[in-house]
């Protein structure tokens, strides 16, 4: 089964979830932490010995033996990313988004594939947790095309537990789309809400199971557990606004090893979960 | 000389289009006879690249400078690769423009003078 926890608003704590949900589990778990543009999972996942994983993509690369500067390749590229000149093209790799047309169409066979790096993934162990994350580099505009390398390490054979970017954009839902759950993580302040809405339109448009957790549940008002409550979204979990949570965070704590009272919420949370997707049989494989 | 000017109407009586890759029009002028065509941006609308589709076109129109209000770095260096001299800075009406350049009084930047995704 694939989990994954999401948020509308950044900051409400999809890490402390996913880290503590993948900790609690029996059993190999992998934990995947798909917000390339600022990985932290690994803080609280503590693998030593990571191994690292160049993160490439596929980026044009002209002959110019073979080039007849016929301009076909910038009339192909959709996203702008190839200029023609009278005896020159010029390749805009941060705006190519690796469709490979221009290869494909080349009157001339003069255009090559070239592997251009985006970014790392790197693997490693803590515990009954495999993780795996992408470090996007600086200044690389796009997320969602090492998000898909970072994916491919998923193994459906265990249960896959995926830490997902803020926001509900498009790294959200290349981050969600094959999930068979999603945990939406929110807090009861007025941003926490409007974002959550936010991210509930997705999960809707995408048609994917999904429930709430709150987090920081004494803070705030009653007004995402009205809004949970005429919408008919399920409540999967709460998790108080607590001062020791919060240095435990900032210590790189998990907090289910901090306070291992979570650790029975956090499974049942799990079995919850479970009967949503597989609602028919409990007996079903994961 | 052939120049390119962007602008926001069909004119030489329209305002400079301040924006290089989003304007809305580029007008090409020969300076010497004053005639000139226009040519719709179909790139403005771009959801990324805009600058680099608008430097095609005016690489293509065989343009030797091109005024606008402000151009960002990757089109100013496509320009400057396709021989294309740009002169930023420039506001007001299209005639005014081509006048001031006839008179020598713009000169081209030495690169650009905002950053990428200005005119957004």
């Amino acid at each position: 089964m694939i989990i994954s926890v999401a948020s509308g608003k950044g900051g409400t704590g999809k890490t402390t979830v996913s880290t503590s949900l993948a900790l609690s589990l029996e059993g190999e778990v992998q934990l995947i932490d798909c917000d390339v543009e600022e990985p932290n999972s690994y803080i609280f996942i503590k693998s030593e010995n990571l191994k690292e994983i160049s993160g490439t993509v596929l980026v044009p690369e002209i002959d110019k033996k073979r080039c007849t500067y016929c301009g076909v390749c910038q009339q192909v590229c959709e996203y702008n990313a190839l200029v023609v000149l009278k005896d020159n093209v010029i390749v805009l790799p941060e705006l190519c988004h690796n469709c490979g047309g221009c290869a494909l169409l080349c009157p001339q066979g003069a255009i090559s594939e070239v592997d251009r790096e985006i970014g790392i993934i790197k693997t490693g162990k803590y515990k009954n947790v495999e993780l795996i994350y992408g470090v996007l580099n600086i200044g690389e505009a796009q997320a969602v095309p090492l998000i898909k390398k970072v994916k491919k390490y998923i193994n459906r054979k265990k249960d896959v537990i995926i830490d997902a970017p803020p926001g509900t954009a498009h790294p959200v839902i290349e981050t969600v789309r094959d999930s068979d759950y999603t945990i939406l993580v929110t807090e009861p302040t007025p941003f926490g809400l409007n974002d959550l809405k936010l991210a509930v339109g997705v999960m809707r448009d995408l048609d994917k199971k999904f429930g709430v957790v709150i987090n920081k549940a004494d803070l705030g008002d009653r007004e995402v557990y009205r809004y949970c409550n005429e919408e008919g979204i399920e409540i999967l979990m709460e998790i108080p606004f607590d001062r020791e949570i919060a240095e435990g965070y900032s210590k790189g704590l998990p907090l289910i090893e901090q306070n291992p009272a979570y650790i029975k919420q956090f499974r049942d949370m799990y079995k919850t979960i479970k009967k949503l997707v597989y609602p028919s049989s409990e007996r079903m494989v994961k | 000389m052939k120049i390119i000017v962007t602008s926001e109407g069909k004119d030489l009586e329209s305002n400079v289009d301040q924006r290089f890759g989003r304007a809305r029009y580029f007008i090409l002028i020969d300076t010497d006879s004053m005639e000139y065509s226009v040519i719709e941006n179909e790139g403005a609308q771009q959801s990324s690249g805009a600058g680099v589709r608008a430097s095609q076109i005016v690489i293509n129109s065989g343009a030797k400078y091109v005024l606008t209000g402000n151009c960002g770095p990757t089109s100013f260096d496509v320009l400057k690769s396709g021989g294309v001299e740009v002169i930023v800075g420039v506001s007001g009406k299209v005639r005014e423009a081509v006048e001031k350049f006839k008179r020598g009084e713009l000169k081209p930047g030495k690169g650009p003078n905002v950053s990428s995704h200005h005119g957004l």
